[in-house]
């Protein structure tokens, strides 16, 4: 019906931005008197912008067509065409169920930062901003290109977490914008590597490109030290219990939900398809690095005391899983990352709202200062339980269905990471229980939570979407996976063919 | 020499004849009709004549060429340079004349020395001759040792011109040896006979006396190891002409340095590879750890000025046409980015006067947001990070540098722009996550538009950076 709408993609990435300069125009124009106007209506602004943009993506969606194993909805504009950059955008089957993940927790994440009272035009511009760098990401087909997006979130994060975060939101931000600086740059001239070794940035092109089997290892370690420190793997993931436990609620939940899948689509498009051999070659690297994220965060989250941190652990963890799944390059395996991605971005940011609504009432996150909240919360310890149970991995949830495909795919690479990772569902069952037990069951001796109310219709809201969501793609995981196919079976099929090319050598 | 050919060599000399013969006007006029409301006006008239000299070099010379023997070449490097550095000049004016209309400096020398040193620019980067070159420095230089201390009343201001001038006479000094050097030991001034001599076989001597001058103009772009005098001069110096230091003079001396490198030692690129390498290393790191610890805003743009011509010397070392291009698009572009932070230096005014600690900027995004905003903007420009323009300078630089087989220096210069990415996400920290109390008064029209705006172009400037490139792109290909 809009297939001729060839610009959708661009449409859908820029949305966003057009709504942060009606806001910007707004906050610029209005005196600082009437400040909280300007306020009231960027928020506004920010919903219906995010619920705009989740349209366009649900457009995008209806046009795609998942019998393709190539890209669609392909735009070009010449831009600085002298050199062979270009302006390119389109979408598999890889990416495009990342852009409808971003699209649909932005609109969440809006509604999430009621808490937010403080500079809420400049909190909106900067969360808008970076919906347009996030979609950028997914559906750059240029390498500069998806440099800039990449890189260019780092700047909207930074001030988010600094301006609008906790105690110690300063060293966190920092922390966040270095250590993820320095893992990308090293990839930046990777890329420019291969630009003068292909002759061109098109990603496209460069997908079919076979690289030097001497040079493919270089490039794939320039690449992995910049996914690695965006997924986080282990043991470059220290960033990330800093930000997580600093970030405003709903940064933390854009920070788990969208650019934690960042490094994990960075493998998919770069590391993988692009060098094969050297895929091969560092694999049981990547697996030893999963199976210590898995086993070894878990028990860094057991001895948590703030529930943020724990959370961010988690995070880690299933991290590892998809790392893990990727890396075993069978279709189960590969399907079952992408799937763990996505059911990882509705759960942890399910779970970071949940810590949501109790912060906002109570302003701590210590676990120790909870403690029977199902006495005056029934309603939130039913969702509470809910997203425990999908975050542990129980059958019915999304997160089952992720976790035991990436493992059965690791299973037919060896049995012993199967068996790792395992370990590590049983260990995230502990750390979850627990804290759930906590905070949630037991006697509620804390006085000052006596007068804690129950979620409002919003937050019930909020959180009911994600649970229908998790609860969809945990009974039928098709949804996800018939999007994917076709592009996933491209991807291992080129990958065979080029380890048995240079096995034949 | 008909007249013809006179007529036609004096043509290209045009934009240097119109900003010499301006500045002698303009003398006159200050000094016969006193007042204030004269000084007004040479300001006015200075910032028509260097945009005048953009307009001939940009339409006015007729065509491209050599004149005086070969001393002075026009070609669309020079003209390209002239365009860039007289345009800047101009604007640094502008940002010029409140601050001193404020501090009382308002004097007519000012912008007449100001043209001068962009005309002695103009003829650094259409210096084809060791003698012209030389001239050319120092018109640019003595112009400059009396705007450093222009404020002679102020003890910091005078140190500054008078640290200035002793560094700059030794530079001069190492530069003349150098270039007497290499007059000795090719026979020739001119950069066609040098190439000559180049091509028959580099010698020791020349490699001596081609070190010699590069250590000469390492000092003219603030290059370490003899970037000492950097943060002293910016400090002291007043604002406005630290502004117009860190623009123009780098601009005309990384070209000219690029042109003797490329062209009269195009031959020697083996030889002086290892040297450009190093000082461009050292620049990066010097300029990336030494800023980090800085509480003055002018003394961290010092460093982070140090720590950017290490990028242009990034490229120099690389010694292509992509090279060369690489160079002018970065150079313009971090042009944009220090105009836009000189002139929001300029506008941290209380009611006391001028602050210049990055602390006084507390708070700023939320008391300011226009300001803040821009500040953000050209702070992340100049540290070269995704998606502000100065990204692209530092990547086309990079990509100069991996073209020409330099990896490593590439990865250093990306480990650098990390290290210096932490302080300028330091000023960005200050004005947003700290507040403050400290109120600034509105600053000048002139000010106020020049660092908006120089702040929106990081973004607008994206999508006809294609323009940018093709211009600088045929420089490229003319020049090789």
């Amino acid at each position: 019906m809009f297939g001729e709408i060839e610009s959708l993609l661009t449409v859908l990435t820029f949305v966003p931005t057009l709504g942060a300069l009606v806001i910007a125009v707004l906050r610029f124009t209005t005196r600082p008197e009437n400040q909280d106007i300007t306020d009231r209506n960027s928020r506004a602004v920010a919903f219906w912008t995010t619920i705009i943009t989740f349209g366009i993506s649900c457009l995008m969606l209806w046009e795609f067509d998942p019998s393709i194993s190539g890209f669609q909805m392909i735009h070009e504009v010449t831009w600085l065409e002298q050199i062979g950059l270009g302006y390119r955008m389109g979408v598999d089957g890889i990416s495009v169920l990342f852009v409808m993940l971003t699209t649909f927790l932005m609109p969440i994440c809006i509604l999430a930062s009621g808490a937010i009272k403080n500079r809420v035009a400049d909190y909106m511009i900067a969360f808008l901003l970076l919906e347009t760098l996030m979609i950028g990401v997914f559906t750059a087909l240029d390498l500069v290109l998806f440099y800039i997006f990449f890189e260019g979130g780092l700047i909207p994060m930074f001030i988010i977490i600094g301006v609008w975060g906790g105690q110690n939101r300063v060293y966190a931000a920092f922390k966040f914008f270095l250590y993820t600086l320095f893992g990308s740059v090293l990839m930046l001239v990777a890329m420019i590597f291969m630009f003068l070794e292909a002759g061109t940035t098109n990603i496209i092109t460069l997908l079919d490109h076979p690289f030097d089997i001497d040079v493919q290892n270089w490039l794939w370690l320039a690449f992995f030290a910049s996914f690695a420190v965006k997924m986080p793997m282990w043991p470059v993931h220290t960033w990330l219990p800093d930000a997580h436990v600093q970030a405003p609620t709903a940064g933390s939940v854009i920070l788990a939900g969208v650019l934690l899948k960042m490094g994990g689509y960075g493998f998919l498009r770069f590391s993988l398809p692009m060098f094969p051999n050297a895929s091969d070659y560092f694999a049981p690297l990547v697996f030893a690095l999963s199976i210590i994220a898995i086993i070894y965060t878990s028990l860094v989250a057991f001895r948590q005391t703030d529930i943020k941190k724990l959370i961010a652990y988690s995070s880690v963890a299933h991290m590892g899983f998809v790392t893990m799944g990727l890396f075993a390059m069978n279709e189960t395996g590969v399907q079952g990352a992408i799937f763990q991605m996505i059911s990882h971005g509705f759960i942890s940011g399910a779970l970071f709202l949940c810590v949501g609504v109790i912060y906002d009432r109570m302003h701590t996150r210590e676990i120790a200062f909870y403690g029977g909240l199902v006495h005056r919360m029934p309603v939130y310890a039913a969702i509470f339980a809910l997203f425990t149970m999908a975050n542990v991995g129980l059958p019915g949830t999304s997160g089952f269905v992720g976790e035991i495909m990436t493992m059965v795919g690791a299973y037919q690479v060896s049995w012993w990471i199967a068996t790792g990772a395992a370990a590590g569902v049983i260990l995230s069952a502990m750390y979850m229980l627990t804290v759930y037990r906590n905070v949630v069951f037991g006697e509620m001796t804390n006085p000052k939570l006596e007068t804690i109310t129950d979620v409002d219709m919003k937050e019930a809201g909020m959180l009911g979407i994600l649970a229908i969501a998790t609860l969809v793609l945990g009974v039928s995981s098709t949804l996800v996976t018939d999007v994917t196919a076709a592009s996933v079976y491209n991807l291992i099929s080129n990958y065979q063919a080029a380890l048995e090319a240079a096995a034949a050598q | 020499m008909t007249a013809d050919m006179l007529s036609q060599e004096i043509s290209l000399l045009l934009p240097e004849i119109l900003l010499a013969g301006g500045a002698m006007v303009l003398l006159m006029l200050g000094v016969f009709m006193e007042g204030e409301r004269a000084t007004r006006l040479v300001y006015t008239l200075s910032i028509l004549a260097l945009i005048g000299a953009a307009l001939l070099a940009l339409f006015g010379t007729g065509g491209e060429g050599t004149a005086f023997g070969g001393a002075f070449v026009f070609d669309p490097l020079a003209k390209f340079s002239k365009v860039a550095i007289a345009l800047v000049a101009a604007l640094t004016l502008t940002l010029a004349l409140p601050y001193l209309d404020m501090e009382k400096l308002l004097k007519i020398e000012y912008p007449i020395l100001a043209i001068l040193a962009a005309t002695g620019m103009g003829m650094m980067v259409s210096a084809n001759d060791l003698i012209s070159m030389y001239m050319g420095i120092e018109l640019q230089s003595l112009a400059l040792y009396v705007l450093a201390a222009f404020n002679r009343d102020s003890l910091r201001a005078s140190e500054a011109g008078l640290k200035y001038f002793v560094l700059g006479a030794l530079s001069s000094g190492l530069l003349l040896y150098g270039a007497s050097l290499v007059y000795g030991f090719t026979g020739a001034t001119g950069f066609e006979e040098i190439a000559q001599a180049v091509a028959a076989g580099p010698t020791v001597g020349l490699t001596f006396g081609l070190v010699f001058v590069i250590c000469g103009l390492a000092f003219k772009v603030s290059a370490a190891p003899f970037h000492m005098w950097t943060p002293d001069v910016y400090e002291g110096a007043p604002t406005p002409v630290t502004a117009f230091f860190a623009t123009a003079p780098k601009f005309a001396a990384i070209v000219l340095l690029a042109r003797i490198l490329v062209e009269p030692f195009g031959g020697m690129i083996d030889q002086w590879r290892d040297v450009v390498w190093m000082i461009a290393a050292l620049s990066m790191g010097v300029g990336a750890f030494g800023a980090l610890t800085q509480t003055n805003i002018k003394r961290l743009l010092a460093y982070s000025s140090i720590s950017n011509m290490g990028y242009a010397l990034v490229a120099v070392a690389s010694g292509s046409q992509t090279g060369l291009w690489a160079l002018l698009v970065f150079m313009s572009l971090y042009m944009v980015g220090v105009v836009g932070a000189f002139g929001a230096v300029l506008s941290m005014r209380t009611k006391e006067g001028m602050v210049e600690n990055i602390s006084d900027l507390a708070g700023l995004a939320q008391r300011n947001p226009g300001l803040g905003w821009s500040i953000t903007a050209l702070m992340f420009s100049i540290g070269g990070l995704p998606f502000m323009v100065g990204f692209f300078g530092k990547f086309f630089v990079i990509y100069s540098a991996v073209q020409a087989d330099l990896i490593i220096l590439s990865v250093l210069a990306v480990l650098f722009s990390v290290v210096s990415a932490a302080y300028y996400l330091r000023v960005v920290k200050v004005m947003w996550f700290d507040s403050s109390d400290i109120e600034f008064v509105p600053s000048a029209m002139s000010i106020y538009w020049v660092t908006r705006m120089a702040g929106l172009a990081t973004v607008l400037l994206l999508p006809v950076l294609g323009w940018l490139v093709y211009r600088a792109f045929s420089v490229g290909l003319a020049t090789f």
